[in-house]
């Protein structure tokens, strides 16, 4: 196991799948399609990819407060990203989660790193996510 | 670490049921993941999660309502996605229509006031000064916190419903006076009150004002001497919050946090400090039009945040004033509003003229969360920031953007009039 970052979970939970590596902030509402999960936003740098079963960094939510509705369709379907990393706490995404895990009983953890942490995770490799917010590469 | 009182414990334990245990049990696990020392109480609630129309909201609702939930607070509801009373002949499909009347149902039997508006400072409920109050949707917030002086976050969707159950939220963010203080110093260069004469030029400005905020809190200064009409500060609030979250600014003069600039900052000196001059609001005027080439129209698109009374007053001026009557036979003319205000209207004789000019009155709902724009528009007017920010990419339509009576001239004649730029 290498640790690639150590973070601070806004919502907490353990998870395994690939990066979504992005570089610009995101609105889920008006930016993902709630019913396919895929990026919809043509200024965004990841526009046209979907979100689900992807670890989901990019670094911060931004715009409608109606993005934790987005967030709780999208797990509602099971189109919903394996779990989020953000470099600014995400209260939007965070609730979206919360109200999840007590409406569906579905966890989806959201991981606040630091920039130079943020800057350790390559697109495309799958990373480990723990409870305490430890993101590693796990063993082959 | 949390500090929770008796009262709150027993709601988490479940001793009120379970609509109020789910409800604490969000709100209390937010306040963790934001860092909240402690929950305070609010005195009213105005609630956006009704607004999308999605099966997970549907569920959300009738889990609250199936298991006893009853809102603690006084609490209005935003908007709905479809027209109440006129969704059939508006052309809502059934299927749409079906969880949106659920939705509308569910939140009825919490307890909520039937406002149906994105603009609840219009009338029904208003907070007062310095009232700590649980509201979603962003032009609300901005205007409660600002222009009214109450204290709410920006409480995104279902964060409002829990807080009405229960009356309590995280003391964080702009529910605390010292986060409440100006940190950005905004100075508008010369212009003259002929300027600002038009909720349009409002929004104008707080589409750039937007763009420029960050995470500060922002103050201005530098206005000519004038009153702006509610109305004005609405548009310029509702622009503002959607080109840069703004949840809460200060004009010095205007607002009631802002006697001064240094009252405004809490008597230090703001952290950044920018001017604006009168090209970049032209700029900011000329980039809500995203309509590139040509000047065709089809729809104009009026009451983004919700039309009030003094707004059908000008309507009903407007096209009275144009000698052709009635609009061009290929442009829809939407107006968006409550049925309060629809109805005081009504009593006030401004609707009249607007039924023999052509106008379609959309309640309850907003262009963007009913499918009522005709679904191959291509290319919609209007007069509000907030309108023209959200329409490219929710309704795949380009924006002309312009005054109230440059959207009634378009309307006439069926092409988008020359950009007619204040500045």
């Amino acid at each position: 196991m290498v640790t690639l970052a150590v973070g601070s979970p806004i919502v907490s939970g353990e998870v395994r799948g690939s990066v979504l590596l992005s570089e610009k902030s995101l609105s889920l509402w008006g930016g993902i399609d709630p019913k396919t999960g895929q990026i919809i936003d043509n200024r965004h740098d990841r526009y046209g990819e979907f979100l689900v079963g992807r670890v989901f960094a990019f670094p911060a939510e931004k715009g409608s407060s109606t993005g934790s509705a987005v967030l709780l369709e999208l797990i509602r379907i099971g189109k919903a990203p394996a779990a989020i990393i953000t470099r600014h706490l995400a209260p939007i995404l965070a609730l979206g989660s919360i109200v999840a895990r007590e409406l569906y009983d579905v966890g989806l953890p959201i991981l606040l790193l630091s920039e130079g942490e943020f800057g350790a995770l390559s697109d495309g490799e799958t990373v480990q996510i723990d409870y305490d917010g430890t993101v590693s590469l796990p063993e082959k | 670490m949390l500090n929770l009182t008796r009262s709150d414990r027993e709601m988490l334990d479940g001793a009120h049921g379970e609509a109020s245990r789910f409800a604490m049990s969000v709100i209390v696990r937010m306040a963790e993941a934001v860092g909240a020392e402690e929950l305070i109480s609010v005195e009213q609630a105005h609630i956006d999660a009704c607004a999308l129309m999605s099966p997970s909201s549907l569920d959300l609702v009738s889990h609250l309502a199936a298991n006893g939930g009853r809102v603690s607070i006084p609490t209005t509801l935003s908007m709905v996605s479809l027209d109440l009373e006129h969704w059939e002949t508006l052309g809502v499909p059934a299927e749409f229509a079906e969880i949106s009347l659920q939705i509308a149902e569910a939140y009825l039997s919490l307890g909520c006031i039937p406002a149906w508006t994105c603009a609840p400072y219009q009338g029904y409920l208003t907070p007062r000064y310095g009232q700590q109050i649980a509201w979603g949707e962003s032009n609300a917030v901005a205007y409660a916190n600002s222009v009214l002086g109450a204290r709410t976050n920006r409480y995104a969707d279902y964060l409002d419903i829990c807080a009405a159950l229960t009356g309590r939220v995280p003391f964080t963010g702009l529910h605390r006076y010292e986060n409440r203080r100006a940190a950005l110093h905004i100075h508008l260069e010369k212009t003259s009150a002929a300027d600002w004469a038009t909720p349009a030029a409002w929004a104008a400005f707080g589409s750039l004002v937007g763009s420029l905020v960050g995470e500060h809190v922002p103050v201005i200064d530098g206005l000519p001497p004038l009153r702006p009409s509610n109305d004005m500060l609405k548009a310029f609030g509702a622009a503002a919050a959607s080109a840069g979250s703004v949840g809460l600014f200060h004009i010095v003069g205007i607002t009631p946090e802002a006697h001064d600039l240094q009252s405004a900052c809490h008597g230090r000196d703001p952290i950044e400090s920018c001017g604006i001059q009168r090209g970049q609001l032209r700029d900011s005027w000329n980039e809500l039009s995203s309509c590139v080439a040509g000047n065709s129209l089809d729809a104009v698109i009026l009451g983004c945040p919700h039309f009030s009374y003094a707004e059908f007053e000008e309507l009903a001026r407007a096209v009275r004033n144009i000698d052709t009557r009635s609009l061009h036979g290929n442009v829809q003319f939407l107006v968006f509003s409550s049925a309060t205000s629809i109805e005081l209207a009504r009593r006030g004789d401004l609707l009249e003229p607007l039924r023999q000019f052509g106008v379609t009155l959309v309640q309850d709902t907003c262009p963007f969360h009913s499918p009522v724009v005709a679904s191959d528009a291509q290319a919609i007017m209007t007069n509000s920031g907030k309108c023209a920010y959200y329409a490219p990419g929710e309704l795949d339509v380009g924006v002309h953007f312009g005054s109230l009576r440059s959207c009634v001239e378009s309307a006439v004649t069926g092409k988008a009039c020359g950009r007619r730029n204040p500045w």
